[in-house]
């Protein structure tokens, strides 16, 4: 039996695969049989039911020290596209939102603003508790977290116990992109390591904070580094399950500097689809599979239920950072449009909390 | 259970090679297994035609948009005194013609437009003419059966001799729109002014007697029902039994942007569009090739649509303009690396055509 015969084998009988198994079932490129493999995998997790949430993002600030070429959403500070919100602006966003029916979650990732201390990032979370005392908060990226770590000299377990005490409730799964240093060291020298990333989250889910995870892939990377990140959230998911929701995001080039650097150019729909099947198909300790269809915009999206996805996020209202790259989606969303989305695609709606827990 | 049964049943017709009937083309439409019915038409697509994917380096050419039928489902068309009517002299064709030769690998030409209130078959031919004198190189594609048609009803002339005629000024091939769905009931609602489904299938017929290939296509998505598809579908079918002279097929997802419908019909989603495409593969057994027209399913879609029984991405095309006037999203062109690029990406390998499916270049 060859690699890739045994890779299927595996899959059927539903045994783990390792990283050579997994390889040849990327180049075997047969994307139906990932497809029809990774839904499996989904409907034995959660059958026929497709999660959904209502939520609003909040950017704090685009003002970053990190630069990292990656990205098309930071600034420096003084230039015109930057903005940095007060906490009078938060209160305003706050009570908005608090109109909203059936919110379940304020999602805020932002950049590493120069300036801004700690108490800053903590003020905005203690703010969201105070006008949502009952929505549940998903908040930073562990690349923010060593941030935090830095500027306030504290240790990451203290950061995180700080937060917990604002009102954070999760964290939010970004800024993995390739744990890969040699990666880093191209696409966002001045971000936190991998292997720091790596310790934050382990440190969150320690500390009873449930987490999500991610990955960028389409730029530099090579499937061999792609695969060895799986294996790393895999090799982490086992040791402390804290890990709630796989993410993938499709590199977008538009607006960067690595995109102008390197010449890339947005990979196809094809590797997106094959992408989170093959990404389903590893990481069989995670229970739930995000089509971010900021991401992926709708259509594909809703086809990715078919590939393994159980949950396309959210109803988002105003999204910032991927929009400066170009995502040609739209920003938000009506519960009833994802609805509709789902129910054609011949699952079943179901509209969760920060938790998955559903709403009823 | 019974739908299991169902699905069962018709994957053995298929793996064996057996025709589906129209119950099974219309189970297929109400079953919702996706990749299922995607593996399927991939085993097909596989069996028919190989891991090749056919792609041209071509220039659109649309003569103009003022036309008498003015569809329902259509945004191109327009009367003549209307904003944004046009109508091209020669001189203009031979200006995109010269642009868009600039590049090498240009191979042909596809030429379709409204039908002119005033202008005479004569015109039409003049432009054939002198495209193919002056840029003898280049393939000429032209003509929906909803415009030969129009030329022998304005030139009271038989669909054969217009053919014969535009066979002599250089046309090598005729374009597969205007099929819309080959039933009366929604020609009647939709396009009561252009030819009927009978006329549309005769005018094919009398091509390939003459030799002439041509193409088919469907317009899905706004008032037929499934049933509707399955027939149009089982009515090209039964032509190519009888002929053989189809090339290709392909699926048009309605575009209900700036038309009559807009207000009524939601555009298709991609999960309707890869089922119709995969049933499409599936009930056609007879055709070799089924086009994935990246223009309106947009590049995304249209690559995915390569594992769901498209082996055909269409072209370059220079300058789309019918389906943008419906808000098509997608580029008005397409560079031949990206088309290379996305045919790789779906482990496939690229083979340029001319409009007779001819390969020119296999791109290894």
């Amino acid at each position: 039996m060859n690699v890739l015969e045994l890779a299927k084998e595996k899959i059927s009988s539903g045994e783990r695969l390792n990283f050579d198994e997994i390889l040849a079932l990327y180049e075997d490129n047969d994307l139906l049989y990932l497809a029809e493999s990774a839904r499996r995998v989904k409907e034995s997790k959660t059958g026929k039911k497709i999660f959904y949430t209502v939520n609003r993002h909040i950017n704090l600030t685009n003002v970053c020290k990190a630069n990292c070429p990656l990205c098309a959403y930071q600034c420096r500070s003084g230039s015109n596209r930057a903005f940095t919100l007060e906490l009078d602006d938060v209160e305003k966003i706050l009570r908005d939102a608090s109109r909203i029916k059936n919110l379940s979650e304020i999602h805020i990732v932002s950049s590493l603003h120069p300036e801004k201390n700690f108490s800053y990032y903590l003020d905005a979370v203690k703010l969201v508790k105070k006008f949502l005392p009952h929505v549940g908060i998903n908040a930073f990226t562990p690349v923010e977290i060593v941030n935090f770590a830095q500027i306030s000299g504290k240790n990451f377990s203290e950061v995180l116990s700080e937060l917990i005490k604002a009102g954070v409730t999760s964290l939010a799964g970004g800024g993995a992109e390739i744990l890969s240093e040699r990666v880093r060291e191209i696409i966002c020298p001045k971000k936190c390591s991998a292997a720091e990333w790596l310790e934050v989250m382990r440190t969150a889910h320690k500390l009873g904070l449930r987490t999500n995870a991610s990955m960028m892939y389409g730029h530099i990377e090579t499937i061999e580094e792609r695969i060895e990140h799986l294996l790393k959230l895999r090799d982490l998911q086992d040791e402390t399950k804290g890990f709630q929701a796989m993410m993938l995001f499709p590199f977008h080039p538009e607006n960067t500097e690595l995109g102008k650097k390197f010449n890339l150019r947005r990979v196809g729909s094809w590797e997106d689809l094959k992408m989170l099947a093959l990404s389903r198909l590893v990481l069989d300790n995670f229970a739930h599979f995000k089509a971010f269809w900021i991401m992926l915009t709708l259509p594909i999206a809703q086809l990715a239920l078919s590939f393994g996805a159980d949950d396309l996020d959210g109803t988002i209202g105003e999204e910032k950072i991927i929009h400066a790259a170009g995502a040609k989606s739209s920003s938000g969303i009506t519960r009833e449009a994802l609805e509709k989305i789902i129910s054609e695609a011949g699952f079943q709606p179901v509209e969760r909390d920060s938790f998955y827990r559903e709403v009823l | 259970m019974f739908v299991r049964g169902e699905l069962e049943k018709i994957e053995r017709k298929v793996l064996n090679g057996k025709r589906l009937s129209r119950e099974d083309g219309e189970f297929l439409f109400n079953c919702n297994e996706l990749t299922w019915l995607g593996s399927l038409a991939d085993y097909v697509r596989k069996k028919i035609c190989g891991d090749l994917v056919y792609y041209n380096v071509n220039c659109h050419v649309n003569l103009t948009n003022i036309c008498r039928a003015r569809c329902k489902f259509c945004a191109f068309g327009r009367g003549a005194e209307d904003k944004g009517s046009y109508a091209m002299t020669i001189d203009d064709a031979i200006k995109l013609v010269e642009e868009a030769n600039r590049d090498p690998h240009l191979s042909g030409l596809h030429i379709v437009s409204g039908l002119h209130p005033t202008w005479s078959f004569e015109n039409y031919l003049a432009f054939v003419e002198v495209l193919h004198e002056k840029f003898p190189r280049l393939h000429i594609k032209g003509f929906t059966g909803v415009e030969i048609q129009h030329f022998a009803n304005i030139s009271g002339l038989s669909v054969e001799k217009i053919l014969i005629r535009l066979k002599e000024a250089g046309l090598e091939a005729i374009a597969g729109g205007g099929a819309e769905i080959l039933t009366d009931r929604v020609r009647n609602l939709l396009c009561p002014k252009k030819c009927s489904a009978d006329q549309w299938l005769n005018v094919a017929r009398t091509a390939h007697k003459l030799g002439i290939k041509t193409n088919a296509s469907m317009l899905y998505g706004h008032i037929e029902t499934f049933a509707e598809r399955v027939e149009h579908l089982i009515r090209l079918r039964e032509l190519q039994d009888e002929t053989g002279g189809f090339q290709t097929f392909i699926c048009f997802p309605f575009l209900p942007k700036n038309t009559a419908l807009e207000k009524e019909i939601k555009q298709t989603s991609m999960w309707d569009d890869l089922r119709t495409m995969a049933i499409s593969r599936l009930m056609l057994d007879n055709f070799q090739n089924i086009k994935a027209y990246w223009v309106m399913l947009t590049v995304p879609v249209a690559q995915v649509a390569l594992s769901f029984g498209a082996n055909d991405i269409d072209g370059t095309i220079h300058r789309e303009n019918i389906l943008h006037d419906a808000g098509a999203t997608s580029p008005r062109s397409l560079a031949e690396d990206e088309i290379i690029r996305i045919i790789r990406e779906a482990g496939r390998t690229p083979a340029a055509v001319d409009c007779n499916f001819n390969i020119r270049r296999i791109i290894t």
